[in-house]
């Protein structure tokens, strides 16, 4: 399958790869997984006083499409507020890197992930 | 014969996860020879394409049947589940954490002291993994009750994860012996 210039970018420069500390209070950690595929993802946040994401971080292991799909939302979301964020949805991920129809659940699965990591966010901090 | 059975009844066997293998390959045996070309040479086109039909279903059920996942698959699919082409299921984060440290393992085997007695030790915890898996399966999908048809999908939705580990630790032992 062609894979879009954008997602061969990412796939190989992935943005943001690496691992928060999940026990950290100004981290939220989303897991998800495709039981289709057996794609994992992991997506971390760590959030300011504020309520504003300072970085993310990811790791997926998946096809290109997935990858991509993770690694751009980690690019997206540094800056965004947890509400910002948690109002990503997965078209737009779909739209900016051209994914074809057999691969939209990739980008599902990354607006899963973030969505994911702001709730686990928000549950520790008791909100 | 007739394709409008399924598998289980076109190979004359229980519809069960714990079907008799041996079994399996007899039968297909028997319906290989019934169903040879040979046999339906000096027969119309109508029913030589109807033969190759037969033979094409034969080749699928009997690839289905044999192993483990598909047939778990197969009979959830018998119940109206399709975990195989869902775009996603919620799962279970502690299981999916697992997911994620044994991939990191596998990973990680290649810069291993040694790499292929890891990659065997992975291989061998996936192993003891599934096993539980299928029991589960085995056990609930006898069960004719939602909440254990849904238990017995859960159970083949983490076999799918297990069974795309173990196909990535058999490309790393290809890619790396």
């Amino acid at each position: 399958m062609a894979y879009s210039e954008k997602v061969i970018d990412h796939y190989e420069n992935p943005r943001n790869v690496g691992k928060m500390d999940a026990a950290d209070h100004s981290v939220g950690t989303g897991m998800v997984g495709a039981p289709a595929c057996g794609d994992v993802m992991r997506l971390q946040i760590k959030v300011s006083d504020t309520g504003v994401i300072e970085d993310a971080k990811f790791k997926t292991y998946g096809c290109g499409s997935a990858i991509a799909s993770s690694s751009l939302v980690t690019e997206w979301v540094k800056g965004m507020t947890l509400d910002q964020a948690a109002e990503l949805k997965n078209t737009q991920i779909a739209d900016e890197l051209a994914l074809p129809p057999v691969k939209i659940h990739c980008s599902v699965l990354a607006e899963d992930a973030i969505k994911a990591a702001v709730a686990d966010y928000k549950q520790k901090q008791g909100k | 014969m007739d394709i409008k059975q399924n598998f289980f009844e076109f190979y004359g066997l229980p519809e069960v996860f714990d079907i008799d293998l041996g079994l399996l390959s007899q039968r297909h045996l028997e319906l290989q020879k019934k169903l040879h070309p040979d046999r339906f040479a000096h027969l119309s086109d109508q029913e030589r394409r109807l033969s190759a039909q037969y033979t094409a279903y034969l080749n699928e059920g009997y690839a289905t049947l044999r192993a483990s996942l598909l047939r778990a698959q197969y009979l959830l699919k018998l119940q109206g589940i399709d975990t195989h082409n869902e775009s996603s299921a919620p799962m279970d984060p502690v299981f999916l954490m697992q997911q994620m440290e044994l991939r990191e393992r596998l990973e990680d085997a290649p810069q291993h002291a040694d790499p292929e007695s890891e990659l065997a030790a992975l291989d061998k915890d996936v192993e003891q993994m599934m096993a539980p898996l299928q029991a589960e399966f085995c056990s609930q999908i006898t069960i004719p009750a939602e909440a254990s048809l849904h238990a017995a999908a859960a159970a083949v939705r983490k076999m799918q994860f297990l069974d795309k580990l173990r196909r990535e630790i058999e490309r790393l032992e290809d890619d790396l012996y």
